[in-house]
């Protein structure tokens, strides 16, 4: 029963002797070392797309020895946003989300700053624009990662043949494949020459001015080439603007022009019209196009996506980033991060492109030549000018550049459409700016 | 002798007592049961009603930014909204509109289909059933396509006979017309059916006895029917008011709330403002708002159900 003691000195001895073998042991890494991560990727309606992204995480996984589960999530029904909501308020979900346009910053404060990687990302492929800024900053934090998946520009996709014989205008000649646009003389009297025309014709615009937000889209993009802003930079309701009162007769001048029932248009209805060969233009990426390519060839071969109007105060394009964010209760923030620069490597963002067949815009200057939407058709060169390749107009998004938090309400009640509308629908001036305002005013609710 | 007394007392007592006991032991051990039966529901009433209710509620009294208790702020600011009274307004025209034209059709259906010999009924109970059957997402896609802004079946046959083409969601009656069209066509079988089990539990010899009385076809319905089905009616109106008030897929799919929130109602705008808007505790304090309305007519329907019942 005699027991040994272990005395004081060979107790030190021993401990130091095991952290030592601990500490020169070969570091051997199992088959997930770096632990798990659940991806939330925004689930692309381009057939194939989606295959794209899974092979760039699991090539990263791989390498990187992380398990990793990735759930696609479509935006139909807004599912997308219900997700991003019920992860913000379960403080718990994905590591990385992808989160459109205005959510990074609706969610600020429980996002995960991403500086230390944007700073490198930018480095290699190039300064993003300022609506990416606008939407991805909050107070010089970086919210998200620009993600090419899902973002797009909402420029006029025009029928060739239509515009020609209705409107006489070359859409080819003005911006054509391959070399910078032409198109000093494409200013929004022109476009309402040729909306009228082509109403003339038969064959009318397809702009809706419902309350999603293709409609809301083009709305901005007419508004801020008036300079028509309902609140600014600094927070302060600016409709009772000249501008604006503008930019209301030019609605009023060419709703008459467009179907009839416009009010009524989802984001699926102006795709129907130019798929139907009904109109001769309508503002979307190319899904419509990529949609007639299947379904009604002969209108696809006759489509050409290029540049918006200018008006008195410049050429703007709608457009809609969508951002990779990491909430900053995510169990494992410098995987996310890492995956996040895989993804943002130039090869990286090249694949998914060619896999969307050219939807998804990157945000990035260096990466709008990319050989796919030179190549893309028929016709050949119809997405050339997708990107903004020669920086011809300035990228924006409606309700810009009012404070993200109050833009995001003018953006989701459809402020501007609604506007135009009530405006074109018989309501005086001075009541539809009195109405904006008491609606801009409840915006700003803190 | 008095001690004997006392003692078969004592125990004739505590037989009484030990009978009573038991007795009321089972009576607990049965509600025991019964509680332990229903506890399953009620855990998930706790989690998947009350919880959410409650944390609603809670939502409810926080700023926009939810870092801050603001009371009552949320409904004061409300109540200054020409939007928040829009939808006020068109809540209740498309519930009480709906819920009358259902019970309406509800009453004149089941009346044809109680007429119908009973070898034929079942099949046409089952085909009227049918719009109440589909899951409303799936049935409110079709009517959207045959309400489409361009592409109308239904104006597509009208201009057949040279009608149309009619702005079915594009204009706000029009838009109006539809969701309330749609909700009717899905909830008027439910009606039905409550009807047609009220009328088959109707007394044959009340109608031969109004009849010999000289009663016509009017009056057998006024005094005899109607009086008979009046709690299954008030009952199956109380229910399908919550159910039309708190509707959300129908005017979803069909306008999304348009033209120009022309058919928005309380769940739509509370999604448009508490998701889509990211103000949550302001899409909150929307939908709580049904709350008060709802209880007010559940309220005088109940208390003139259980009015009658004490009558009888």
């Amino acid at each position: 029963m005699s027991r040994k003691r272990l005395t004081r000195r060979q107790f030190v001895a021993a401990t130091a002797m095991s952290s030592a073998a601990l500490i020169t042991a070969p570091y051997v890494r199992g088959a997930y070392a770096a632990g798990k991560l659940s991806i939330g990727f925004w689930d692309h309606w381009v057939p194939g797309a989606n295959k794209a992204s899974t092979e760039l995480v699991n090539e990263w996984a791989a390498k990187e020895k992380v398990e990793v589960s990735i759930d696609y999530i479509t935006s139909q029904g807004n599912k997308n946003l219900v997700t991003i909501a019920a992860e913000a308020q379960a403080k718990s979900g994905h590591d990385i989300l992808a989160m459109p346009t205005w959510w990074p910053h609706a969610n600020a404060e429980y996002l995960e700053p991403v500086n230390d990687i944007m700073d490198a990302i930018v480095k290699e492929n190039g300064a993003v624009n300022d609506t990416v800024k606008y939407l991805g900053q909050a107070n010089g934090k970086w919210l998200g990662v620009p993600a090419c998946i899902g973002s797009q520009i909402k420029g006029p996709c025009s029928r060739i043949d239509l515009m020609k014989k209705f409107a006489n205008i070359d859409v080819q000649a003005m911006y054509p494949a391959g070399s910078p646009p032409k198109a000093d003389n494409w200013t929004l009297d022109t476009f309402l020459k040729a909306a009228e025309a082509c109403h003339k014709g038969g064959s009318p615009f397809g702009i809706g001015l419902g309350m999603t937000s293709d409609s809301v889209d083009s709305a901005g993009a007419f508004f801020s080439a008036f300079g028509a802003d309902l609140v600014n930079a600094k927070g302060e309701v600016t409709v009772k603007t000249d501008n604006v009162r503008q930019a209301l007769e030019f609605y009023k001048k060419l709703i008459p022009l467009l179907p009839p029932d416009v009010g009524a248009w989802d984001d699926a209805s102006n795709n129907k019209w130019l798929v139907s060969g009904k109109g001769a233009m309508i503002m979307n990426p190319p899904s419509a196009w990529a949609v007639a390519k299947r379904d009604a060839p002969q209108v696809a071969e006759q489509c050409w996506t290029h540049g918006f109007p200018a008006g008195p105060k410049g050429r703007f394009a709608p457009y809609l980033p969508y951002f990779w964010a990491t909430w900053n209760f995510s169990k494992n923030k410098e995987a996310a991060k890492s995956l996040l620069v895989h993804l943002s490597k130039p090869s990286s963002i090249e694949k998914l492109v060619v896999a969307s067949g050219g939807y998804d815009l990157p945000a990035f200057e260096k990466l709008t030549t990319l050989k796919v939407w030179a190549e893309e058709g028929p016709p050949k060169g119809t997405l050339f000018s997708y990107p903004n390749p020669y920086n011809h107009q300035k990228l924006s998004i409606a309700a810009s550049p009012a404070p993200p938090k109050i833009a995001q309400q003018i953006y989701a009640q459809g402020t501007l459409t609604k506007m135009a509308l009530k405006y074109a629908q018989g309501e005086k001036m001075e009541d539809v700016l009195a109405w904006a305002e008491g609606e801009c005013e409840g915006f700003m609710r803190s | 002798m008095a001690d004997v007394v006392v003692g078969q007392a004592s125990v004739t007592r505590s037989a009484g007592v030990r009978k009573r006991s038991s007795l009321r032991n089972a009576v607990k051990h049965k509600s025991t049961v019964a509680f332990l039966m229903t506890l399953p529901l009620i855990v998930l009433i706790a989690v998947l009603v009350l919880y959410p209710a409650l944390y609603s509620l809670h939502l409810a009294t926080l700023s926009k930014s939810m870092t801050k208790f603001v009371g009552l702020g949320n409904f004061q600011f409300l109540f200054k909204r020409e939007t928040f009274w829009l939808v006020v307004e068109q809540s209740c025209i498309f519930a009480i509109t709906a819920v009358v034209f259902k019970a309406l059709i509800g009453f004149i259906v089941a009346h044809f289909v109680h007429n119908i010999p009973a070898k034929g009924q079942r099949k046409w109970r089952g085909m009227l059933l049918v719009p109440w059957v589909i899951p409303p997402a799936m049935s409110t896609l079709a009517w959207l396509w045959l309400f489409d802004p361009s592409y109308s079946a239904f104006n597509y046959t009208l201009s057949f006979f040279g009608i149309g083409p009619i702005p079915w969601t594009g204009d706000a009656a029009w838009a109006r017309f539809s969701v309330i069209l749609v909700n009717i066509w899905i909830g008027a079988p439910f009606f039905m059916i409550m009807y047609l089990a009220a009328l088959k539990s109707v007394p044959d010899q009340l109608y031969e006895a109004a009849s010999i009385d000289g009663a016509n076809w009017w009056q057998r319905i006024w005094y005899v029917t109607l009086p008979m089905m009046r709690n299954i009616i008030a009952i199956t109106a109380l229910f399908s008011l919550i159910v039309t008030f708190a509707n959300f897929d129908i005017v979803r799919i069909l306008t999304a709330g348009g033209p120009l929130d022309q058919t928005h109602i309380f769940a739509t705008w509370a999604f448009k403002v508490g998701i889509e808007g990211s103000d949550i505790p302001l899409g909150a304090s929307v939908s709580l708002f049904m709350f008060p309305i709802l209880a007010v007519a559940a309220i005088f329907i109940l208390r003139d159900i259980n009015k009658r019942g004490n009558e009888a």
